[in-house]
């Protein structure tokens, strides 16, 4: 599904990711972890195509596409998700237009007919039970106000609408109270099939419990350094990165 | 012609077509508009067309707008336009009574005759004025001859505009609508003066729609004076919508009594410069006045706000909100005053400007500027002038929505703020609809107008 080969990018001349090789096959459950200022977000962003990083080096394919040479609309259309560690707020534009225009930008993509208005409400509602959105939200312009955990129920609330092939979860889990992690992680669970992959980037193993991986790297000055099972989770958690960071000549 | 004509010459240009059609000026005028006129040219030919050495007009040339050889119109001409046709320019739905005023001149609407309650007025300038002089006692006490040389010009030639009253106590169910249309074979000149009364716990909206027709120059000088009285409540929109080619000098003076709410929606949709002047004088306790603006610029479009707001009674409130969109190479200014006098105790004034520049090329000044003698007041202001936001411009994209269309989204966004204090709410959608239009760059013009124009 996705082969990400020698991957390097860097902003304003500064580089971040360094050499990063990651293979994500249909159903599989990666979850990346890594210190602060790791490049954890760096690569989300570049997966989704944000343009301010330049890649500098290496190749990703997508779906056997070359996904790098895409705009960020083609590659959700096609079926990335970004769930943002930072979801932006923006004032004016309400949700519900928000949402149907991004729906229907999705439908049109894939040669199906546009959903009305009614139809979407519909669509709406269903999903909202899902991740247990409330209408109080939904009416409000995108992410105007929002709580920090209101903002990452959102975040999966999208993706339950969007229903994407690879949906790459950036630190959803922090700032989440336990019963809103638990909505969310049914919320990625509800969607997981064969076919459909996760990457989860996490501080903590505790969502792991509730998403559970199949693999753990971590990520590490620009580079993936350790790839193991979900039991590296449990020892990240107990030794913290110290010891990553001495046997990576720090 | 070249521009950098001298600016006497510019002017006595003016002084000398008064003094020839004066004659015609003063015929067959009511003596409440001729009594002001020799005192208003005077203070013309004292002040002259202003340049951007007169403080209030820092930010327009206004000289390049007056160079064309226009024709005036000083006598009431024959109707050309259809105006059955005309008035088929409507807002959908919105239930209006309507009117309309042709180069500055007013035409009653014939063919539907509304539905305006018992002793409401709307009818033209000149003949009310004639025929029914105690109701524009206070004509030209707004608007000073002395302040300003687009008034002065304006009172000097003032023949006719529309007069609209609303006597105490009524309220008027369905708004009122103005099409103001500029129509002629030549670059024409056009002088429109307003007035409207409206009594003691009367009620009234008006909406203004300004179009040009056909391709000439047009320069357009309109004063209107609005008088609301105790416990009033006035809702005033102006829809602008005219071409490349045309100049607008849009001039309102309001003074509000006790307990009276007035708020003005200015939204420039379109037009090649605009200046829109915008006077409150807060005269009795407890009043409340409210300003949103909107403008959509593209190309070398100049559009410039300069709003006054005197605060001379206690316990009022004013509160500002403009925002403008500016593309290509086109220009925008804001200039806001508040002037609080001394015995304005509890005053609260609010002020904002907010500004979109959609290219490097587009600019955007604006200024606040607080007078405060009393002491007991509160009073904010605040401008930015930015970019498209670039984190939700890649928010959007990143849920599959397109470029375009999400800066569209933004845009609206934008000026959904404004667009939302719209209390009409046909003409809130009418209006959505003509900010979608022109922000998709599709000319937003009235479209079930007969007259189409493509300019
Ligand atoms: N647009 C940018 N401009 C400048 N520096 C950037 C930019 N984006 C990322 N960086 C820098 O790159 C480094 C990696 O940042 P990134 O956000 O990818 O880290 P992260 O692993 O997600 O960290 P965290 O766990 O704190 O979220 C940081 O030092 C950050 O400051
Ligand atoms: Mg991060």
């Amino acid at each position: 599904m996705l082969k990400i080969k020698d991957l390097y990018a860097s902003v304003e001349g500064m580089e971040i990711l360094k050499g990063i090789n990651l293979e994500v096959k249909p159903g599989e459950v990666h979850a990346i972890m890594g210190p602060n200022g790791s490049g954890k977000s760096t690569l989300a962003n570049v997966l989704a195509g944000k343009e301010d990083y330049e890649i500098t080096n290496g190749e990703v394919v997508f779906e056997g596409e070359d996904l790098l040479e895409k705009s960020p609309e083609e590659r959700a259309k096609e079926g990335i998700f970004l769930s943002f560690q930072y979801p932006v707020e923006i004032p004016g534009v309400p949700m519900v237009n928000f949402l149907k225009t991004s729906v229907n930008e999705h439908r049109k993509h894939k040669g199906l007919k546009e959903l009305t208005a009614g139809e979407f409400l519909k669509l709406m509602r269903e999903k909202m039970d899902l991740v247990d959105m409330h209408t109080k939200l939904t009416n409000r312009m995108v992410n105007e106000g929002f709580s920090g955990g209101e903002k990452k129920k959102n975040e999966i609330f999208q993706m339950a609408l969007l229903e994407p092939k690879l949906a790459i979860l950036d630190e959803t889990d922090s700032g989440l109270d336990i019963d809103a992690l638990k909505t969310v992680a049914n919320g990625v669970n509800a969607l997981k099939s064969p076919e459909r992959s996760t990457i989860v980037v996490t501080h903590y193993q505790r969502l792991l419990d509730y998403i559970v991986p199949d693999f753990v790297h971590i990520l590490y000055q620009g580079k993936i350094v350790k790839t193991a099972g979900k039991e590296l989770a449990f020892q990240l958690e107990e030794k913290g990165y110290d010891w990553i960071k001495s046997e990576n000549g720090n | 012609m070249s521009v950098l004509v001298d600016k006497a010459d510019l002017s006595l240009k003016y002084t000398a077509h008064y003094n020839e059609v004066k004659d015609e000026l003063f015929a067959n005028s009511s003596d409440i508009l001729n009594a002001q006129r020799k005192k208003a040219f005077q203070n013309f030919v004292l002040q002259g067309i202003p340049t951007r050495k007169n403080e209030n007009y820092k930010y327009t040339n206004l000289n390049p707008a007056f160079v064309p050889d226009f024709k005036f119109i000083h006598t009431r001409e024959e109707k050309k336009a259809d105006m059955g046709e005309v008035f088929r320019c409507d807002v959908p739905q919105l239930n209006t009574n309507l009117a309309l005023v042709f180069n500055g001149w007013f035409y009653k609407n014939e063919t539907e005759k509304g539905d305006l309650p018992e002793g409401v007025i709307l009818d033209s300038l000149d003949s009310i004025s004639k025929e029914r002089p105690e109701l524009l006692e206070k004509y030209a006490s707004l608007a000073n001859v002395e302040e300003d040389p687009m008034v002065a010009l304006n009172t000097a030639f003032a023949k006719d505009g529309f007069f609209l009253y609303v006597p105490k106590n009524v309220v008027v169910e369905s708004p009122i609508q103005i099409i103001n249309l500029l129509q002629d074979e030549k670059d024409t000149f056009s002088t429109q003066r307003n007035f409207i009364l409206v009594e003691d716990g009367a009620k009234v909206q008006v909406l203004l729609c300004d179009h040009t027709l056909n391709l000439n120059q047009y320069l357009n000088n309109s004063v209107t004076e609005i008088f609301a009285g105790n416990n009033a409540e006035v809702e005033f929109y102006t829809l602008q919508n005219q071409h490349n080619k045309a100049t607008n000098i849009n001039s309102v003076f309001i003074d509000q009594q006790r307990d009276s709410r007035v708020t003005t929606h200015t939204a420039s949709l379109h037009g090649g410069l605009i200046r829109n002047n915008l006077q409150f004088a807060l005269n009795g306790e407890n009043a409340e006045a409210h300003m949103f603006g909107m403008s959509f610029m593209d190309k070398k479009q100049h559009v410039d706000n300069f709003t006054q707001v005197i605060h001379a009674a206690p316990h009022c409130e004013s509160n500002q909100i403009y925002k403008n969109v500016l593309d290509e190479k086109s220009t925008g200014a804001f200039a806001g005053r508040i002037h609080v006098v001394r015995d304005a105790q509890k005053t609260n004034a609010f002020q904002r400007n907010n500004n979109l520049l959609l290219t490097d090329e587009a600019t955007m000044q604006t200024k606040p500027q607080l007078i405060i003698d009393a002491d007991d007041v509160k009073c904010s202001h605040g401008a930015t002038v930015g970019q498209i936001d670039e984190e939700a411009l890649f928010y959007l994209r990143a849920r599959g929505i397109q470029e375009d269309k999400a800066r569209l989204m933004m845009m609206n966004a934008f000026a959904h703020e404004v667009v939302k204090e719209i209390k009409l709410e046909p003409l809130r959608d009418r209006i959505d609809e003509l900010v979608d239009k022109r922000l998709k760059g599709e000319v937003a013009r009235c479209h079930d107008c007969a007259y189409q124009c493509d300019c």
